[in-house]
């Protein structure tokens, strides 16, 4: 019962295994087609989609100007699968030429000063607001330009059903509430919720973050340096209190738990719901399929507790970043300097409507904006706006999401979660390696 | 000519003459070397990342360097909040599925041997779950359990009930998981008592009809006893299956509401998530000890009962 000479089959075998090993040697020849002086450079970019509008009008508009740079957009999932994509490409030096990745505490969990390339004098940021320069810099080297808008984390709200019920936009956190006793009394969600989309529960504590600083203004270094702590600075606690707060009066839309964004947007939009605390940065998407959007929909900061302080929390906008790693640097600069400029701003605003102002010397706000993006504007003239705490402080705890998400489906006492995320963050500091933890 | 008749009713001998054919050759007939190529192809894409691992494990990882912590991640990984739950949750998930695969692919397996019309057909139905991607039916359950406009849910309606929000509520979301993974996968522990059920030889069944039995006796005294070699495997198999349960987890709550439905491998993914590599290599390497501490005794006891 012998098959064939037993030295034939290893000879196969080996065969086989030698043709396995090899494959991984042949990747590496994609260099080879600057023929004709043209230039072809790669861009990295986020998957949704006022992220992939706003890559695809700059690269045009950049196209257009430089017939002879041509540029290539790839796309990749967004959130933590987006970051692990990220950091293992610029580890195993596999980068895109340029990328599109986060400002702030995000950033410098890339180690930009190994894998990108330095900006800093460079007449690339020549037009970037110099405000914005600290997100995008580690140690004093700055690595990147802004992408898009800055947005305003706070509480979108439906202007047609406050005009309805006669509502004012509240300036404390009893207002807040007292208005949503009315609209729940008037049979419509008070305040949507969308806990499958886990990040989305977050808002009601990092955007309270301009209610922490008013009253605690050392606390984003203090946190950073161990000292201050979320669960012992009553300021702190406040936006997981508000999360307590409003699970335990009924405001939230039935099935929260398993509701996603696209949901909860529809349900602010059509009215349906009253309030969503959110981003304003991903309303632009939204007005393809409902253009009421950009006219019934308002923003305003998270009610704190004094109304003569009160103000909006923003999110510097996301920059591109040039890899180390690229062969065509001198293009990628001149694509850089493209995007920070009041062309690139202008192509950007034809194609995707702002939900905030630009951080580039000269650019404006057009008349058209979204409503959300002017509501902001009067944050920003009357100076009452702070940077979310993630663009203070390299430590943001992994777990938020998780936490808020228990606090806020009445899993959790708001002290405990509190005590619970500075247990994350000292997990976070520690893997850092940060001074003093 | 009727002598003819006999080797047609007799497949017994048959067997227990293919059978005893192993024992003469119990010392293989090829040379050491030719295991080479496999064990390099082993050592290079198993033993050495495993090894790797248990490195990495002692050190803070960003992927870009590494810096040598001893077992500080140890020790993080043990001090993380919600691990108790975590582990809760595994076990808890763990025993349920294993024990309704056990219960329901005996069931489905007795039923599939018997007498049936269809019975082709109804067994490809059972094991067809198997073969969808686990991820594709963790995303289709996540739609179908929706509160309000999931099939389950108007299912449930139209006779008067209705139903939670069955992966947003804290107390179902773990059941209504362990509940889908059982669908998915108790097809192959379907198959499994199938092949075990059909191995045992017709002899006993008919000394059990000679006897007078019953079909509840056939089953009691025979089946059941003698299809255990079956039941090891599939207690083994689903109980390391659900130790290591992620997908279903991972696709349908991604350890949510909160932490409600962590499980062990949620617990390590999202450390990996957030970009702690070492730590969650930490945590893989502490799974892998629990599990083979679970699991060696558990073998050991079951084995010893099947020579018995």
């Amino acid at each position: 019962m012998k098959t064939p000479p037993p030295a034939l089959r290893t000879v196969v075998a080996v065969l086989a295994t030698a043709a396995l090993t090899a494959c991984g040697a042949s990747g590496d020849e994609q260099a080879g087609e600057q023929a004709g002086g043209s230039v072809t450079l790669s861009f990295l970019t986020g998957s949704d989609q006022s992220t992939v509008d706003t890559s695809k009008a700059l690269a045009d508009a950049f196209m257009k100007a430089n017939p002879n740079i041509k540029i290539e957009i790839e796309n990749q999932p967004g959130g933590s699968e987006g970051d692990n994509i990220i950091k293992t490409r610029l580890s195993t030096g596999e980068m895109s030429d340029v990328f599109w990745y986060n400002s702030g505490s995000l950033l410098q969990a890339l180690n930009p000063a190994q894998t990108m390339v330095d900006l800093t004098g460079d007449p690339v940021l020549a037009n970037v607001q110099p405000d914005y320069l600290p997100v995008v810099s580690q140690d004093g080297k700055a690595f990147g330009v802004p992408a898009t808008t800055l947005a305003g984390g706070g509480i979108l709200y439906n202007r047609k059903v406050y005009e309805r019920l006669g509502l004012q936009v509240p300036k404390t956190w009893d207002e807040f509430m007292a208005n949503n006793e009315k609209i729940k009394a008037a049979n419509i969600t008070p305040v949507v919720s969308t806990f499958k989309d886990t990040w989305t529960s977050q808002l009601f504590v990092l955007s309270d973050f301009y209610n922490v600083r008013a009253a605690t203004p050392n606390f984003a270094a203090d946190y950073t340096a161990g000292k201050a702590k979320f669960a012992t600075t009553p300021a702190a606690i406040g936006g997981f209190q508000h999360l307590a707060d409003v699970h335990a009066k009924g405001y939230m839309n039935k099935g929260f738990g398993s509701a996603v964004l696209d949901q909860g947007l529809k349900m602010l939009i059509e009215g349906t719901g009253a309030h969503y605390p959110m981003l304003t940065t991903l309303l632009p998407a939204q007005l393809e399929n409902y253009p009421q959007t950009a006219t019934d929909v308002g923003f305003f900061g998270l009610p704190g507790t004094d109304a003569a302080k009160h103000g909006a929390t923003v999110w510097e906008p996301a920059a591109l970043y040039i890899a180390k790693t690229t062969e065509h640097l001198d293009a990628a600069k001149k694509f850089l300097a493209f995007v920070a400029s009041p062309a690139g701003t202008d192509a950007v605003t034809a194609a995707v409507r702002p939900s905030g102002p630009y951080r580039v010397k000269g650019s404006k706000l057009p008349e058209d904006a979204l409503q959300v993006a002017k509501d902001l504007q009067v944050y920003i003239d009357q100076s009452a706006t702070s940077p979310a705490l993630e663009f203070l402080s390299p430590i943001k705890g992994p777990s938020l999401e998780q936490i808020t998400v228990a606090v806020g489906s009445g899993l959790t006492p708001p002290a405990e979660g509190a005590a619970q995320y500075d247990k994350d963050v000292e997990k976070q500091a520690k893997q850092l390696g940060l001074a003093g933890w | 000519m009727t002598k003819q008749a006999g080797p047609r009713t007799g497949p017994g001998p048959a067997r227990t003459r293919r059978r005893s054919r192993p024992l003469t050759r119990n010392r293989s007939p090829y040379p050491y070397w030719l295991y080479l190529p496999a064990g390099a192809v082993f050592l290079l894409i198993f033993l050495v990342p495993t090894g790797l691992a248990f490195y990495f494990s002692l050190t803070r990882w960003t992927l870009f360097d590494s810096t040598f912590v001893g077992l500080e991640n140890f020790r993080d990984f043990l001090a993380e909040q919600n691990l108790r739950v975590g582990f809760q949750n595994t076990l808890v998930y763990a025993v349920l599925t294993s024990g309704l695969k056990v219960v329901l692919g005996l069931g489905l397996g007795v039923l599939l041997t018997g007498r049936l019309r269809l019975r082709g057909f109804l067994r490809a139905v059972v094991f067809f779950p198997v073969l969808v991607s686990t991820v594709a039916v963790g995303i289709t359950f996540s739609a179908l359990l929706r509160p309000d406009t999931g099939l389950v849910n108007r299912a449930l309606a139209v006779v008067g009930i209705s139903g939670p929000d069955w992966l947003g509520d804290a107390t179902t979301a773990l059941l209504s998981v362990g509940l889908v993974d059982v669908w998915a996968g108790v097809g192959l522990a379907t198959v499994i008592y199938i092949a075990g059920i059909l191995s045992i030889p017709q002899d006993y069944y008919q000394a059990v009809a000679v006897d007078g039995g019953t079909a509840w006796h056939r089953f009691r005294h025979v089946t059941l006893p003698l299809s255990w070699p079956a039941t090891y495997s599939v207690i083994i198999l689903s109980l390391i299956g659900g130790l290591r349960s992620f997908e279903f987890v991972w696709t349908m709550t991604r350890g949510g509401p909160g932490f409600s439905s962590d499980v062990i491998a949620s617990i390590i993914y999202k450390q990996y998530q957030a970009g702690f590599f070492g730590l969650s290599t930490a945590g893989n390497v502490l799974l892998f000890l629990i599990v083979t501490a679970l699991v060696l005794p558990l073998n050991h006891f079951l084995g010893r009962r099947q020579v018995t």
